[in-house]
C-alpha cells in the first residue's frame, strides 16, 4: 500500500507543535535488541528518528485503535503499544525514567483520532445545551417565515483562529456567541439575495449594540439571559422587516428591467 | 518510512466516514483519471481498485489543501508540494461539496482547532474549564498555544 510520504515526512518535521517528544528505547520485530530512537508524538501519528537531528524519520507508528499498557519487563520504565487484531504487533517501548514513562503512556493513550472526536462532541453538546438555554424561551416568536440560519460562512470570514464549525448550530438563534468577533459587522447584501430558495443572506446581519460591547461575559449571562429573551424577539421581528423590504424592492426591480 | 502496514489495513477496514466510488488521477505525469473506491476512515483518505479488498494507497490528511477545481472536481495538495494534486471528479456538483466539506474538516488539527476553541467558548460562558472533568487540561496537545518544548 502506498502512503504519500514525502507529506508525512513534512508532517514530523515541520514546526508545528509536537504532543511529546522524548528518547525511547525500541524493540525490533525481528530482533530483540532495543534501540534508542527519537520518538516525535503529533496528533496520531508517532513517528521515530534514528537521531533527534535526523532530517526523516526511520518510521511511523499510526496510533488508531491501540491500547497502552504498563508492562512487565524485565526493563523498568518499559511499557507496551498494543494492537487489537490478529496478527497485529505490540511495541514494547522503555522509557528512561519513571515520569518520561507516565507521560508517555498518558499522551499515547489520548493519543486517536477517535478520542479526540469524541471529547470534540462532548463539548460541542455542551455548548449547544449552553447556548439554547439562554434563548431557547423563544420558541413562540412568530417572525417571517424564513429561518433565520447563522450560516458558518461568518466563520469562514472570521480569523484563521476560529475554525468553521460542523452544521449543528442552531437555526434560529441571531444571538449567536460566534458572532463576536470583529469584521461580521456589515449591512445586509441587497443584491437581490432573498430568502424564496430558503437560502440564508451571504452576510450575517449587523449585530445588536449590546453583542459589540463585550465578548461574553460570564457574570452577565444570568441577567442578559432575561434580558435576551426579549431582544431576541425584537430581533427577530426588526429582521423579518428587513427581510420584507429586500424581498419588496428585488421584486420590483425584476419587474421592471433596467433599459 | 516504515510503519505499521497491517494496522493501517485494518485501519481500512473500519466503516468510513465517507465512501464512493470517484475518479481519481494521481499527480504522476501522463497519469489518467481512474474510478476508484474512496474511503475516509479519520484522518486518512483510502483508495482502492474497486473490486479489490486491500487499499493501493492512503493518505493522511494533514497540512493539505483542498481545492474546488472545474465543475464536480476537487484537489488534494500538500502544503510542501503544493503543485502536486491528486484530482477527484465527482458524479455531481453536489457530491463534490460534500467531500470537499467533509475532508477539509478530516483533519487532527482541524479537529484539535475546533476543540480548544470549543474549550474557550465555554470557559468565557461558564468560567469553567469544560475539560478538567476529563482530567486532561493539562494535556499539552489541548493548550491554546504551542507547549513549552
Amino acid at each position: 500500500m502506498k502512503l504519500n510520504e514525502r507529506s508525512l515526512a513534512f508532517y514530523a518535521t515541520c514546526d508545528s507543535p509536537a504532543d511529546n517528544t522524548g528518547f525511547l528505547y525500541k524493540r525490533g520485530e525481528r530482533h530483540t535488541a532495543y534501540h534508542r530512537r527519537w520518538f516525535v508524538l503529533k496528533g496520531n501519528m508517532l513517528f521515530y528518528f534514528e537521531e533527534r537531528e535526523s532530517r526523516e524519520p526511520v518510521g511511523v507508528i499510526v496510533l488508531e485503535g491501540c491500547n497502552v499498557e504498563l508492562c512487565d519487563s524485565a526493563e523498568n520504565f518499559a511499557f507496551a503499544i498494543r494492537f487489537g487484531g490478529a496478527k497485529c504487533r505490540t511495541y514494547v517501548l522503555v522509557a528512561e525514567s519513571q515520569a518520561a514513562m507516565e507521560s508517555w503512556v498518558k499522551s499515547l493513550s489520548r493519543a486517536s483520532f477517535d478520542y479526540m472526536r469524541l471529547v470534540v462532541r462532548e463539548l460541542e453538546k455542551q455548548l449547544e445545551e449552553m447556548r439554547w438555554g439562554l434563548a431557547g424561551g423563544c420558541g413562540g416568536c412568530q417572525g417571517p417565515s424564513g429561518s433565520w440560519k447563522l450560516k458558518s460562512s461568518v466563520l469562514e470570514q472570521a480569523p484563521e483562529r476560529l475554525p468553521a464549525l460542523p452544521a449543528v448550530l442552531p437555526k434560529e438563534n441571531g444571538c449567536a456567541v460566534w458572532n463576536n468577533t470583529p469584521g461580521v459587522h456589515r449591512p445586509p447584501d441587497t443584491s437581490g439575495s432573498n430568502e424564496h430558495d430558503g437560502e440564508e443572506n451571504p452576510r450575517p446581519p449587523p449585530l445588536p449594540p449590546r453583542r459589540r460591547a463585550s465578548g461574553s461575559e460570564v457574570g452577565s449571562t444570568r441577567a442578559a439571559g432575561a434580558e435576551s429573551l426579549s431582544s431576541f424577539c425584537q430581533l427577530h421581528e426588526q429582521y423579518g422587516q428587513e427581510v420584507a423590504r429586500l424581498r419588496q424592492d428585488w421584486l420590483e426591480r425584476w419587474h421592471s428591467p433596467q433599459p | 518510512m516504515r510503519y505499521n502496514e497491517r494496522e493501517l489495513l485494518c485501519l481500512a477496514r473500519q466503516p468510513a466516514e465517507k465512501a464512493a466510488e470517484i475518479l481519481m488521477r494521481l499527480p504522476r505525469k501522463g497519469s489518467v483519471l481512474k474510478k476508484r473506491l474512496v474511503k475516509l476512515v479519520v484522518n486518512f483518505l483510502f483508495y482502492f481498485r474497486t473490486d479489490e479488498a486491500e487499499p493501493i494507497g492512503a493518505l493522511l490528511l494533514e497540512h493539505c489543501r483542498i481545492t474546488k477545481e472545474e465543475e464536480n472536481v476537487f484537489s488534494i495538495s500538500f502544503v510542501e508540494e503544493p503543485e502536486r494534486k491528486y484530482c477527484f471528479e465527482c458524479a455531481s456538483e453536489e457530491q463534490c461539496q460534500e467531500w470537499i466539506e467533509a475532508l477539509k474538516r478530516a483533519s487532527y488539527e482541524f479537529m484539535r482547532r475546533t476543540l480548544i476553541f470549543y474549550r474557550n467558548e465555554i470557559q468565557k460562558l461558564t468560567g469553567k474549564d469544560p475539560l478538567e472533568q476529563f482530567g486532561i487540561s493539562e494535556e499539552a496537545r489541548f493548550q491554546l498555544g504551542p507547549p513549552q518544548q
